[in-house]
């Protein structure tokens, strides 16, 4: 039952916002809504961990171990978000850069946006899923030009046309893959449903299902961020209000990749061969290595935060591409703590921007005399995001170099490589932004009380999961495993 | 059904898919904004007339809800919200290219050559009466898809756009007889948000750039 009250809560937060988003109390509204679909992805991941899969709506929708990993995953950070867009949007409005009519539309599509990310996660219908992801797309077209500046508008502009075309050719491959199905499973609704599908999965036609596969990946592919189909996204990250920076970064990139990984157990199933595996391999490999050198004249520290988000999705595509349940794991692992760490550090970055009115990294060098909270937030930030020890990202990545180096072997040195590159690009620039600068001329308001609490419960989160993992989560990552078709994992 | 009736309709088919083909090419040479868009609602017709013989031919009724769907959708509904677009937007006169339209037509041979033989094994695979027409299908894809990287106007992308989702249409139709119908329906209602998105779109481009030509956009200095 949980399953379909997680769905309606964001669709009805998407009406009610859509009537009275310009009321005073909306963006409290937005929080309780939030807070509502959250509980209710709780609810629904324990009821699966208890009793398996659910089903519901004529076996349209589902939940297994994976989407309810991920519908947690999803279900926290739009919590948080909401609170950070309810203080980040009061200082909008304090600058009159917002109107109530403005505030309302940003509202409902915020939770329009969530409402389509569920439906993603919870889809059993891969032709829903692409109809869900697609409407990601548009929910976020709007946030994302919402200042509409001229940079702005390009920024969404490009957004919208690159993951338009992106997600075409994901289209095409559902058609191809219900091709394929439908000589198994019949023609009508069950030819698409992915429980039905992972049970033929091995007689399904092997050329039509890797054809398939490709346009999965390069269609898919573009929403991850991959390169060389990123080019969207270090604007959309930069231009767009920050709390849609954090919500992108962390949950739509997620996303599309569990889409991926969802098309990756059927085409495994069916080709007996090693070129999916091979394709993720070389997409993740050229993305960490292009966005770590992209980061290093970058000027613009939400610019920066993009490409590290490119990096780190690149290091979850390697890790599912080299496959085996430790790799997975660890490539599951490093979505999580990716998620929450980058939101966190959107977060900070959304007020250093706000407050001083520049994303110029040069321009902002005086965070530590303005707010030392922040300083220390975002160091704190920039030492989990680099993967320092003892942050759940040094776990994760620790595991995937060691994977890498037992069945990858040629992938290391390119991947050591690219993670001390960003490292020291990521941390040069955070100290060059706490170093100093100028003296302030002007004395700076304080900075209004319970503003950072989401950064700290996310950064929390990601030390409690790399100092020692909770047996409760180790079953809950296994569970993810074994929808995975990796059963040995932990 | 008379035999002679079925391979009649079995050619219309076949002739239908050419149309289509010839449509996507048209639509590369097209200089006129407007005709452009009338070239778009005749693909739309030809999509509605190939799907109403595919489902009389091969005997699949719910195909008739799908080219009804087609008609009024991609014939009437789109066609006139752009319409009205240029008009509101005053939006006259040629497209201007990236690349020369004699030169984008070559390449677009070769595009549709790569398509036929990308498709042959699935071809073979199909079961459908018009299984050889699913490398026009995504010849029509990668020919749009040519149109939106040729072309410098937003209006134009958006055509390439919709052309795009025509052409997946149609192979869906000839591979498969259509996908279930609950993903038709959730497709054109994306398809029909994306139009009005687009459509919020070109009043934000106006006012904010003077003009719909992307070169102003790509001068914006971002980093």
């Amino acid at each position: 039952m949980a399953l379909v009250f997680l769905i309606l809560s964001p669709l009805a937060g998407a009406l009610v916002l859509a009537f009275f988003g310009h009321k005073k109390v909306a963006p409290v509204l937005n929080i309780l809504f939030s807070l509502l679909t959250f509980a209710l992805s709780i609810l629904l991941a324990g009821e699966v961990y208890r009793s398996g899969p659910r089903l519901a709506l004529d076996e349209q929708i589902f939940a297994d171990g994976l989407s309810s990993l991920f519908l947690v995953i999803t279900g926290g950070v739009a919590a948080t978000t909401s609170f950070f867009s309810f203080r980040y949007m009061a200082i909008e409005s304090a600058h009159g850069h917002l109107s109530p009519e403005r505030y309302r539309l940003y509202l409902a599509l915020y939770q329009v946006f969530v409402l389509t990310m569920i439906v993603v996660l919870a889809s059993n219908n891969l032709g829903l899923l692409w109809v869900s992801l697609e409407g990601a797309t548009l929910a976020t077209v709007l946030l994302v030009g919402w200042s509409r500046t001229p940079s702005a508008i390009k920024a969404s502009w490009k957004y919208f046309i690159l993951c338009g075309v992106g997600i075409a050719q994901a289209l095409f491959g559902t058609i191809l893959l219900y091709f394929a199905s439908e000589k198994t499973l019949g023609p009508g609704g069950t030819a698409l449903l992915w429980t039905h599908l992972a049970m033929v999965k091995s007689q399904l036609e092997p050329t039509v299902v890797g054809l398939a596969f490709v346009f999965f990946v390069v269609g898919y592919g573009t929403k991850v961020g991959l390169v060389p189909l990123h080019n969207w996204l270090p604007d959309a990250h930069a231009e767009g209000p920050t709390p849609i920076s954090a919500v992108l970064s962390g949950l739509l990139l997620n996303v599309a990749l569990y889409a991926i990984l969802r098309v990756k157990v059927l085409a495994d199933g069916a080709l007996h061969s090693a070129m999916p595996s091979r394709l993720l391999i070389g997409f993740g490999l050229v993305s960490i290595l292009l966005a770590s050198i992209s980061m290093w004249k970058r000027q613009d520290i939400k610019r920066l935060f993009a490409y590290s988000s490119i990096e780190h999705m690149g290091i979850s595509t390697l890790a599912f591409g080299i496959g085996g349940p430790l790799a997975t794991f660890a490539g599951l692992l490093h979505m999580t703590a990716h998620s929450l760490v980058k939101s966190a550090i959107f977060f900070v970055v959304g007020h250093i921007v706000q407050t001083s009115g520049s994303q110029k990294i040069l321009s902002i060098r005086e965070v530590a005399a303005r707010t030392p909270g922040l300083s220390r937030a975002l160091l704190a930030g920039g030492f989990a995001i680099t993967g320092l020890p003892p942050f759940a990202l040094f776990a994760s990545e620790f595991l995937i170099v060691s994977e890498a180096a037992k069945r990858a072997p040629y992938t290391v040195p390119f991947l050591l490589l690219a993670l001390f590159v960003t490292f020291g690009i990521v941390l040069f620039r955070i100290l060059e932004m706490n170093g100093g600068g100028p003296p302030l001329e002007t004395p700076v308001p304080p900075t209004p009380p319970l503003t950072f609490f989401p950064v700290w419960i996310h950064l929390g989160i990601a030390l409690v999961l790399g100092l020692f993992f909770p047996t409760l989560l180790t079953s809950v990552y296994q569970n993810a495993l074994l929808s995975l078709g990796a059963v040995h994992g932990g | 059904m008379a035999p002679h009736t079925h391979i009649l309709l079995n050619r219309l088919v076949g002739f239908l898919g050419s149309a289509l083909l010839l449509s996507s090419f048209a639509m590369l040479s097209m200089r006129r904004m407007s005709s452009l868009v009338r070239i778009f609602a005749l693909q739309g017709l030809l999509l509605t007339l190939g799907t109403l013989s595919v489902a009389i031919v091969a005997g699949e009724p719910h195909l008739l809800f799908s080219a009804l769907f087609t008609f009024i959708f991609k014939v009437l509904v789109l066609p006139i919200i752009l319409f009205r677009l240029l008009e509101r937007l005053r939006i006259r006169g040629e497209v201007e290219v990236l690349l020369n339209v004699p030169t984008t037509m070559v390449v677009g041979l070769f595009v549709v050559v790569f398509s036929f033989a990308l498709a042959s094994p699935i071809s073979e695979l199909a079961s459908t009466v018009s299984r050889g027409l699913i490398g026009v299908g995504l010849a029509a894809l990668l020919l749009s898809f040519l149109m939106m990287i040729t072309r410098k106007k937003a209006i134009t992308q958006v055509l390439g756009f919709l052309g795009m989702e025509n052409a997946l249409f149609f192979s869906a139709i000839n591979a498969t007889y259509g996908m279930p119908m609950v993903v038709e329906l959730g497709v054109a209602f994306d398809v029909l948000v994306g139009t009005f998105v687009f459509g919020i779109f070109f009043f934000q481009i106006r006012e904010t750039f003077e003009s719909f030509d992307l070169k102003h956009m790509d001068n914006t200095q971002t980093e």
